[in-house]
């Protein structure tokens, strides 16, 4: 199969990279650039594990090729821990506990950030409706729904 | 690592530019092809293996896809990798064709809605996709390109079974377009699933209705039903109905009742074939009689 040149910018850094078609997004930021924060869930767009920023736009980076991405920005949860509102955000889930075992929370985080980029008084519907597409299996919805409120009233 | 799902098939990725490109390109390797846009669904039918495709097409650079045009006199024209995301948040939709941005917010989460186009959707021809059913009662039409040149299909002759189109080898849709409603149109998209938002629905019923001077009713209704035949249908009968008849609760529960009888509903994981009709028959009273509300009509 061939490799394909991509040029990418991942966090802020300019990557050249040989990817073969298949590779997705998803596989590109964790094997290829070890940037393993943004989780592997259920690799078909249903969990939001895999959430990343694409040109500052929230996706599955399960279903993204990663070829597609060429002469894009991509955003991880490494990259955006010290923007705000995302200090905010971790703070927040850290005081309200909003986190248990974690394997959602970057992707739940990328998601909220994303919301209060685009809406900083976000209702509680708002809030439920735009973290739709995350899913978590331990910690309960509750605690994530206050701590986003909480982030977005600092 | 445990792999949930096998890997992404070997495939050749393709990006054309231009319209042209992406037409010379399909005609050439009309059946190894899959044009592709937002990938949600055929991301994971690839995958899956469920197709077979040699060539993955992107479509999303070729100049005007991503274009949303409206015009006050000649409607709306989506490209086709407009995403739901804009759509649902385009002011003049919003405006003038709320129905669709209803059904297009059940479709997924926020993060698949970025991805997900409407074109995408309709070519999908699943017989559960939301954005179809307010799609016919608006009237849509397909913008089709291929090796024969340009041709336009209504979207009701577009659908011809689960996952079948009227679309040939080669060919792609370049955009849909929307007439300008009737003045003072009210609808609702109607849905249920597993979840309140963001699932496959169950069942869905779109009702749209405005004022027509010419039937006995003095008023037009379209109504389809989704997620209860091969294809999403219009329900012909109960549109009589209502056009045909004062509109009062007792031609309601009879149109309501129409749509029950004419679906034709499976059994599968999501709920049984019984349920389904069953629904049907609710989401259209309770669709009917929202849309009666909004339009005025005292019952």
């Amino acid at each position: 199969m061939e490799l394909i040149k991509i040029q990418v910018t991942v966090n802020g850094s300019k990557e050249i990279l040989d990817v073969h078609p298949n590779l997705s997004l998803l596989n590109m930021l964790r094997e290829n650039l070890t940037l393993t924060g943004t989780k592997s869930g259920c690799e078909a767009g249903e969990c939001g594990a895999c959430t990343v920023l694409l040109e500052g736009e929230p996706v599955n980076s399960c279903m993204v090729l990663a070829v597609e991405c060429r002469g894009l920005s991509v955003e991880t949860i490494e990259g955006l821990s010290e923007e705000e509102p995302m200090k905010k955000l971790q703070q927040a889930f850290m005081e309200l506990n909003a986190i248990q075992c974690g394997f959602c929370t970057p992707g739940m985080l990328i998601s909220a950030f994303a919301l209060l980029k685009r809406n900083p008084d976000p209702s509680d519907k708002d809030i439920r409706m735009a973290l739709l597409g995350n899913l978590c299996r331990c910690t309960g919805y509750e605690r994530i729904i206050s701590a986003v409120k909480k982030a977005a009233r600092k | 690592m445990n792999q949930p799902h096998p890997r992404f098939p070997e495939i050749k990725y393709y990006r054309p530019k231009t319209l042209k490109e992406a037409v010379e390109f399909l005609e050439k390797h009309a059946d190894q092809s899959r044009p592709y846009t937002g990938g949600t669904d055929c991301f994971n039918q690839v995958r899956d293996k469920r197709i077979y495709p040699e060539y993955l097409v992107d479509l999303k650079s070729v100049e005007g896809f991503r274009e949303i045009k409206f015009d006050p006199k000649k409607g709306l024209n989506i490209g086709a990798a407009a995403r739901l995301n804009e759509i649902i948040c385009h002011p003049k939709i919003t405006k003038y064709y709320p129905v669709l941005v209803e059904s297009a917010r059940e479709v997924g989460g926020y993060q698949l809605r970025n991805r997900a186009t409407l074109v995408g959707n309709l070519c999908n021809a699943s017989p559960c996709g939301d954005t179809i059913g307010p799609s016919l009662v608006y009237c849509s039409k397909m913008h089709i390109v291929g090796p024969g040149g340009k041709r336009e299909v209504d979207l009701k002759d577009f659908f011809e079974g689960p996952g079948k189109t009227s679309l040939r080898p080669g060919e792609i849709v370049e955009s849909v377009s929307f007439p300008i409603p009737h003045p003072g149109t009210e609808g609702i998209y109607q849905s249920i699933g597993r979840n309140k938002f963001g699932d496959l629905a169950i069942a869905a019923v779109t009702v749209l209705g405005y004022e027509k001077k010419d039937t006995s009713s003095g008023y037009e209704f379209l109504i389809t039903l989704t997620a209860v035949a091969p294809t999403v249908i219009f329900a012909d009968l109960a549109q009589d109905i209502l056009t045909a008849q004062s509109i009062t609760h007792g031609t309601l529960r009879q149109a309501a009742s129409a749509c029950g009888e004419a679906c034709k509903p499976i059994d599968d994981i999501r709920g049984s074939a019984q349920y389904r009709r069953d629904m049907i028959r609710m989401l259209a009273f309770r669709g009917l009689e929202k849309t009666c509300k909004l339009l005025n009509i005292s019952l």
